[in-house]
């Protein structure tokens, strides 16, 4: 059994981390649809999006990984930092761990997912990493593409029949608490915006919900009311999902330490 | 350093003579060298769609001598999509063919600012892509970035069909085989065809 590594806790790694993870966790949800999407067209595109979504994500670890020595740590390459991190050194949004749910549940965290890195991309054009601005360059060509999907099909389920209605407005209430999370700046944010490295994910919140509230609007769909209730993935403490998706994303280099295809 | 040097500077230290004039001959080879490697990799084929090089699709952003270093061949390339599993297969042809032309040692290195866009696909690629049944993408859209607008699943742009040349044609999927294209159907012949999506 390989052991997990220690991954540095510097602030502006930790804010790579987020980005990444949220991908890759993203990814792997997407993925399980191959050979399940309702239709062939959309088992193609979720496998698709997901593939885009592992691109980014191996990007930003590798710019993680190369940060952590710049820091003083111990470099760690892209895989070292998928494999063989515990379930606590992940920081994607929880809401990205979420089982993948019906596909109303998958179209719409793919909406409010893809808007959100849509605009983290946009922003990150500006980073004073000269490798996070170039991947940005082209992540956000890619994520502009599938928000454009994912909101498509928001309109479609709730323009289409009363139980694709029903299916949007439950996927809604599942989804939507989990959300504010993603907008609470914190250190890690701070440091990040005031190092010049990227946005507070805090100053994206409006343009986020300049974008998405009126494509619920039109499916007919209202967000619940908010609640007291605040995930914590971003900062490494995970709903009871993610362990099981890394047990299944790391099984085999955990039993078979650098095993290569 | 950039090894490609106007062929007159060669030719003035020609005239000079000495240690000036072997340094310049070598670097006149460098430059015959790098034109060669340009024409090799006019037939390094991308592996998805096996009639358009890498040159056609635009993803070759230099070739040089990296003589401060170890005097290998260095090819900059850029990737089209962030997860195209094709990235690494046209990194191992590039090096296949430029070393079994005796140009190695070589090396990839792979450049990702500025991000490549299909407006580098050149009017080569486009025919030959057009030619393959795959419709060439249109200009990339420099607002889409800031203006979004949700269309109607079948409202997509039309596109000209490669087989017949009707516009009467269809999306029929946004995602197609590979990341780069959508899959479209003409209802005037009736045959699908893939476009290459606009990025």
């Amino acid at each position: 059994m390989q052991s997990s590594i220690e991954v540095s806790r510097q602030p502006a790694v930790r804010y790579l981390l987020r980005i990444g993870d949220t991908c890759l966790i993203q990814a792997q949800r997407l993925g399980e649809w191959c050979g399940h999407g309702p239709v062939l067209e959309e088992d193609i595109a979720m496998t698709n999006m997901a593939l885009d979504l592992v691109g980014q994500a191996r990007a930003v670890l590798t710019r993680a990984g190369a940060l952590e020595a710049e820091l003083g740590g111990t470099a760690h390459d892209e895989d070292q930092l998928a494999f063989l991190r515990d379930e606590r050194d992940f920081l994607n949004l929880t809401i990205a761990e979420l089982p993948r749910g019906d596909f109303a549940v998958t179209v719409l965290r793919n909406f409010a997912l893809s808007t959100l890195l849509k605009l983290l991309w946009q922003r990150l054009l500006d980073s004073s990493d000269a490798e996070l601005a170039a991947i940005a360059g082209k992540a956000l060509k890619e994520a502009r593409y599938h928000q454009q999907h994912a909101g498509d099909w928001v309109l479609r389920l709730g323009g289409g029949t009363d139980e694709s209605q029903r299916r949007l407005r439950a996927a809604v209430d599942l989804l939507w608490p989990y959300l504010p999370e993603a907008f609470e700046s914190d250190e890690v944010d701070d440091e990040a915006f005031a190092s010049g490295l990227g946005p507070r994910w805090a100053d994206i919140a409006d343009a986020w919900h300049a974008e998405v509230a009126p494509v619920l609007d039109e499916a007919g769909v209202a967000p619940p009311a908010p609640r007291a209730f605040r995930s914590t993935g971003k900062k490494g403490v995970h709903s009871e999902h993610l362990g099981y998706i890394l047990a299944e994303m790391q099984h085999l280099q955990r039993s078979h330490p650098g095993g290569v295809w | 350093m950039s090894a490609v040097r106007a062929p007159e500077e060669a030719a003035v230290a020609a005239a000079l003579g000495s240690e000036d004039e072997r340094a310049m001959a070598r670097v006149g080879d460098l430059d015959s060298r790098i034109e060669q490697a340009w024409d090799l990799l006019a037939g390094v084929l991308d592996p998805e769609v096996p009639v358009v090089s890498v040159r056609d699709l635009g993803i070759v952003r230099d070739v040089r001598f990296d003589v401060e270093r170890d005097g290998g061949l260095e090819v900059v390339l850029t990737p089209t999509y962030s997860g195209c599993p094709a990235t690494e297969v046209i990194e191992a042809s590039v090096c296949a063919a430029l070393n079994d032309a005796g140009l190695g040692p070589v090396r990839v290195r792979m450049q990702r600012s500025p991000a490549w866009t299909t407006d580098w696909i050149s009017a080569e690629g486009r025919r030959k892509l057009r030619e393959y049944g795959i419709a060439p993408p249109g200009p990339a859209d420099p607002d889409a970035g800031i203006a979004m607008r949700f269309v109607p699943h079948r409202a997509a742009a039309r596109l000209r069909c490669p087989r017949c040349d009707s516009l009467e044609t269809e999306r029929i999927s946004a995602f197609g085989s590979t990341a780069c294209k959508a899959l479209h159907r003409c209802r005037a012949c009736g045959e699908p065809f893939e476009h290459f999506k606009p990025i």
